[in-house]
């Protein structure tokens, strides 16, 4: 037990820095990249609950995939770090309320005494044969199928939105179509040849004498 | 020797057992540019390097030693610390994922049941290092190359998991030592047969993670002088190699591993019993990674480069439509238990 309690501070200090991170630092690509670490660190946690699955998916959900998307975003975005500074001080007040509101809120909900090995004790260790993703398909193909449809199909409808949203097609671009070019053949479609009549031999003007000094120096 | 091993600390047993993996490994990615630069010139009629040496054997040794004595130089307003950890991220996870690969019947470094995924999510990590190259340059060229490779990479992702989840489908497993066994047999009970589809869109999109040609956009010698490691000097940019080359090592042991049958011999198993080298082993694994590694080179001596647009057709258009329907198919097929691969 000893150095799983000393893992999990490690990571949980890991976690709550780098959660202050993302929220401290000016530079937006930074703060992503604390957020990196933060959920990095959270998945660790994970793991030391004997969640593997879903600790991978964590890594492979949103660090591989969905942050990657927010740096390419950020990194296009040139943000002015300047008017940040500036406008940061004037919402502070408005930002302390919405603050203090959120921590009683969280306070009435899950306030001391839902804290502790008391109150969630540790779940019994499974052996070396239990596999956690096939309990969890189990689960979510069986008793929790209907939601696990449903929330397929609200990502279906939000791809087919996001797609339909940034699908234009603008004319003046030239566009290439592939299942086109494969049909081109070899005679007419892909080379012309022109015969083209010689032009007459055109009798060159007779260089004046001052010129070709010139072309000398 | 096995009571002085069983007397260390785990933790150094451990190190010990990751050095045992990584010494070798780090040995062939040196040999491995030496092989490309041989088999590439052999295949236009060329020799090679064949300077330094017999042969041309200590030409790895002298680039290295080249490498390392050359200055880094930081670009101006460049971020440094992104700017030096870039290249460690792409090499990081191309080692890291080595954790839960299966050398042979019982010698994996960690038996772990979710193996595929592991790797899967680690591969998933080298785009860090592209992106964040890129960006900690400070310079408009290497943007726009990590943007161009950051595409690439995150495009073949989505078809490379797919080809994972029909592996998985057909295994029913996602511990790779049971990938193995679940495909023990002959030639012709391997994964390649039944997925070929997936396996081939497995290698290709592995050509296109990492970078090589026909795909290799983030460097094109011959038309854009490198994208997002264009600012990079030295060692730092023999780094972003040696993770290029790891994670090329890396996608042709899984190929071997998930749709050749890893450590298997493809001769049934009761014909070869104990004949050492038909047998099954290691030195199989090893055969089938080097024709895997093998192919890289080839590919790269003999395909014209992609353009962009092309290569975003193929990844989005064409290879993640057809892993969808052969999921399908490996999914029925597994249902109704289709003979040899899923009767028993």
């Amino acid at each position: 037990m000893g150095f799983e309690k000393f893992l999990f501070y490690v990571l949980a200090a890991t976690l709550i820095a780098a959660a202050g991170m993302v929220v401290t630092r000016r530079n937006p690509v930074h703060a992503v990249l604390f957020l990196v670490v933060a959920f990095f660190s959270s998945a660790m946690l994970w793991m030391l609950l004997e969640a593997e699955f879903l600790a991978i998916s964590l890594v492979l959900v949103y660090v591989g995939a969905v942050l990657v998307l927010f740096l390419f975003v950020i990194m296009m975005l040139d943000v002015d770090i300047a008017t940040l500074k500036a406008q940061f001080i004037r919402h502070l007040p408005l930002a302390l309320v919405v603050g203090v509101i959120m921590l009683v809120e969280i306070f009435l909900v899950v306030g001391p005494g839902n804290f502790g090995g008391e109150s969630f004790p540790n779940p019994a260790p499974q052996g070396p044969d239990y596999n956690n993703t096939r309990e969890l398909g189990l689960l979510l193909y069986s008793s929790y199928l209907y939601p696990f449809e449903i929330a397929a199909v609200i990502l279906l409808v939000a791809i087919v939105a996001a797609i339909r949203l940034t699908l234009r097609h603008r004319p003046d671009t030239k566009y290439l179509d592939p299942s086109k070019q494969v049909y081109v053949r070899k005679g007419p479609d892909r080379v012309q040849l022109i015969r083209v009549p010689p032009e007459p031999r055109r009798v060159p003007p007779t260089a004046t004498p001052t010129s070709g000094v010139e072309d000398e120096a | 020797m096995i009571e002085l091993w069983n007397s260390l600390p785990e933790v150094i047993r451990i190190l010990l057992k990751i050095v045992v993996i990584l010494a070798p490994l780090m040995g062939l990615v040196a040999y491995y540019t030496l092989a490309e630069r041989k088999i590439i010139g052999y295949m236009q009629i060329r020799i090679g390097p064949n300077r330094v040496g017999p042969r041309g054997l200590l030409q790895p040794i002298a680039d290295a030693v080249k490498l390392m004595f050359k200055e880094i130089i930081l670009p101006t307003r460049a971020d440094k610390t992104l700017f030096i950890i870039a290249p460690l991220l792409t090499l990081a996870p191309a080692l890291a994922a080595w954790a839960v690969f299966p050398f042979d019947e019982n010698l994996v470094l960690a038996d772990i049941n979710a193996g595929l995924l592991y790797i899967l999510a680690l591969t998933s990590l080298g785009v860090y290092g592209v992106i964040i190259a890129g960006w900690a340059s400070n310079s408009k060229y290497a943007l726009l190359g990590a943007l161009r490779s950051g595409a690439q990479i995150v495009a073949y992702e989505i078809a490379m998991g797919f080809a994972l989840v029909g592996v998985l489908v057909a295994a029913g497993s996602l511990n790779l030592g049971d990938i193995v066994r679940a495909q023990s047999g002959n030639v012709f009970t391997w994964f390649w047969l039944p997925l070929l589809p997936l396996f081939l869109i497995y290698f290709i999109s592995g050509l296109a993670e990492t970078n090589r040609a026909p795909f290799d956009v983030a460097e094109g010698e011959s038309e854009i002088v490198a994208g997002f490691h264009v600012e990079y000097s030295g060692m730092t940019f023999a780094v972003f190699f040696l993770g290029e080359y790891a994670n090329m090592i890396l996608i042709s042991a899984l190929s071997a591993t998930l749709f050749l049958g890893g450590w298997l011999s493809p001769l049934p198993a009761a014909w070869v019993e104990g004949v050492f080298p038909l047998d099954s082993g290691f030195h199989w694994l090893l055969l089938k990674t080097f024709f895997f590694m093998f192919l890289f080179l080839w590919f790269r001596a003999t395909f014209p480069r992609y353009r962009y647009d092309q290569i975003m057709r193929l990844g989005w258009k064409v290879f993640i439509p057809i892993t969808i329907v052969w999921i399908l198919v490996v999914g029925l097929a597994v249902v109704y238990k289709l003979p040899p691969w899923w009767s028993a």
